[in-house]
């Protein structure tokens, strides 16, 4: 069985959201790096154990992006996984990224193919189903656990309010969530054995953006906390019936 | 036209759509053209009721395979119906589902998107979509270059906007191709709605000291008949099942009223919850990081406020 997982570059989940450019540019500076937590702690590690389990899988890493997320696929690397591929495309369109994944997908002929639900940069949660098109693949989202048997998959999913159990034939694109594994740390075996493994870099093949980024913004600041004494919880009642009208 | 995707589950239609189509419907007056809905299955809701929402007309896959959903089934069948109908504008809620077809029609469609939208676009020059990114922390305004369109808008950020319309209900001949998926279980929470579509919540954290004590939050939850949820410390120790972990890496929530009781408000709960309407914390210490993020504070013993704030509701709603 052969396993392409999807791995992005986003900004450590405590970093100080800035822009720079008259708004139009992410600031970059004293932002740490990670693999986007769902990439890694759902799907690569769940790809990690199915391959303990069955040591014949192949897993490949696929990220689409600049060489400054190379430091990112390393580590990616040091958790687990064969090989790894970079498209050197350093677009922000989805649909552009989704491409670039699928033209590597056809190629490797992949049983499965894991993404996180999404990335916690700009939350388009698009690539899994985008690559379902693409590759005429079925897809699905949200998984959090999966079994597999066989060319058969048993996937656990969330729905709104609880959650479905289904069955499916391999290939499968799934986006992954909470529950599908747990979070790992690498150890000093693994950083030494990503040093070596095999980083292939392709060229960008898709040109043709259907976004344009214009400007970012940042949340005006609320106004400010409206303290209420503890002793007086008939006026926070008042203030959320009359003020803030929301019960 | 404006095309609007009708999410059902269990043969009921969900509330993001009736959103979904407010949204949908003021996009189709501000462009100029109509507002029409797409439906896949059957339900048991009055269908032509979605004409109270700004839909003109519903049409409607009359066909039970579609009842169970499959990404790749729906998002096949709705770009199918949307290239027949020649939608220019595709509108989803960035609901589960949602989410999971909206990216594979635009493919279908060779359609710009931006999912996850939190109002509606700026179409004087262009069509800009201001979306939020960063988990919240920031919103970024994105062009749409392409003729056909799709956006899937976040939930509770535009509101369910309802008149007196009737909607024309059409039957749509499209070819539903064969689903690969088995449905084996379907394991809900009954009684409960779930966190998602929910209008008030009522949230714990580590402040509470323990699963015993929830018996509180319990009862102000059902004097509000609001849902409940808790931060990542309290559904890793098991205090409270994982279902209702909201933050970042749990499920994301924009209630009408979010009620933080002994939470103290890291950046990672925040992006679960930063969306939500209005924000009241509930904790000891008065430095706690929440209080700059909410609307209305208390400072005190949540073992003492929350009581005395049910049964101030409790006491206004048997005045009122």
């Amino acid at each position: 069985m052969k396993i392409l997982v999807c791995i992005s570059k986003t900004p450590d989940t405590t970093s100080k959201i800035a822009f720079t450019e008259g708004n139009t540019k992410f600031d970059e500076n004293g932002v740490q790096w990670i693999i986007n937590p769902y990439d890694e702690w759902y799907s690569l590690v769940k790809a990690i154990v199915l391959k303990e389990k069955d040591p014949s899988i192949l897993i490949h890493l696929i990220t689409v992006g600049g060489a400054d997320t190379e430091p990112i696929i390393r580590k990616a690397l040091a958790l687990g996984g064969d090989e790894a591929i970079r498209v050197n495309n350093t677009s922000t369109d989805s649909m552009v990224v989704a491409q670039e994944i699928a033209a590597i997908a056809k190629e490797g002929a992949y049983d499965l193919i894991l993404t996180g639900k999404e990335t916690i940069d700009y939350n388009s949660a698009s690539i899994g189903s985008m690559l379902c098109a693409l590759l005429d693949t079925t897809f699905i989202p949200n998984a959090i656990a999966l079994e597999v048997n066989g060319t058969i998959a048993i996937v656990k999913r969330e729905i709104e309010g609880g959650e479905e159990s289904c069955e499916t034939s391999l290939p499968i694109i799934l986006s992954c969530q909470k529950g599908m594994a747990e979070q790992r740390i690498p150890n000093m075996r693994g950083i030494m054995a990503a040093r070596t493994k095999p980083l292939k870099v392709v060229e960008a093949s898709i040109h043709n953006a259907t976004t344009s980024i214009k400007k970012f913004d940042t949340p005006s600041a609320k106004s400010g906390v409206k303290l209420v004494e503890a002793g007086n919880m008939d006026e926070m009642v008042r203030l959320l019936k009359e003020e803030a009208k929301v019960i | 036209m404006v095309l609007i995707y009708i999410d059902q589950d269990d043969q009921e239609i969900k509330k993001a759509s009736f959103e979904a189509i407010s949204y949908g419907a003021a996009l189709a007056k501000q462009l100029g053209i109509s507002a029409e809905a797409i439906l896949l299955g059957t339900v048991k809701n009055n269908v032509s009721e979605l004409g109270k929402y700004g839909a003109s007309k519903v049409h409607q896959i009359n066909n039970t395979a579609l009842n169970n959903f499959d990404a790749s089934v729906h998002a096949n069948v709705v770009a199918a119906a949307a290239k027949t109908l020649g939608a220019t504008v595709l509108v989803f809620a960035h609901n589960i589902n949602g989410r999971a077809i909206a990216p594979a029609v635009a493919v279908k469609l060779s359609a710009g998107i931006v999912t996850g939208a939190c109002a509606l676009p700026n179409t004087e020059a262009g069509f800009v979509v201001t979306k939020t990114v960063f988990s919240g922390k920031a919103f970024a305004s994105i062009q749409i270059d392409t003729p056909v369109k799709v956006i899937s808008i976040n939930q509770n950020s535009f509101g369910v906007v309802a008149g007196d319309g009737t909607a024309t209900v059409q039957n749509i001949d499209i070819a539903v191709p064969t689903s690969k998926i088995k449905i084996t279980a379907t394991d809900k929470i009954k009684g409960e709605v779930p966190l998602t579509e929910a209008n008030l919540v009522v949230s714990g954290g580590r402040g509470l000291k323990g699963p015993e004590h929830w018996g509180i939050l319990l009862d102000l939850a059902k004097s509000l008949g609001a849902s409940t949820a808790c931060s990542r410390p309290v559904s890793d120790a098991d205090w409270r099942p994982h279902h209702e972990h909201v933050g970042q890496t749990g499920i994301q929530i924009a209630p009408n009223l979010y009620i933080a009781i002994g939470i103290s408000g890291a950046i990672q709960h925040l992006a679960g919850v930063n969306r939500s309407k209005t924000i009241v914390v509930i904790n000891k210490d008065p430095e706690a990081p929440f209080f700059k993020a909410a609307d209305y504070g208390v400072v005190g013993d949540a073992f003492e406020v929350v009581p005395a704030l049910t049964a101030a509701i409790l006491k206004s709603k048997a005045g009122a």
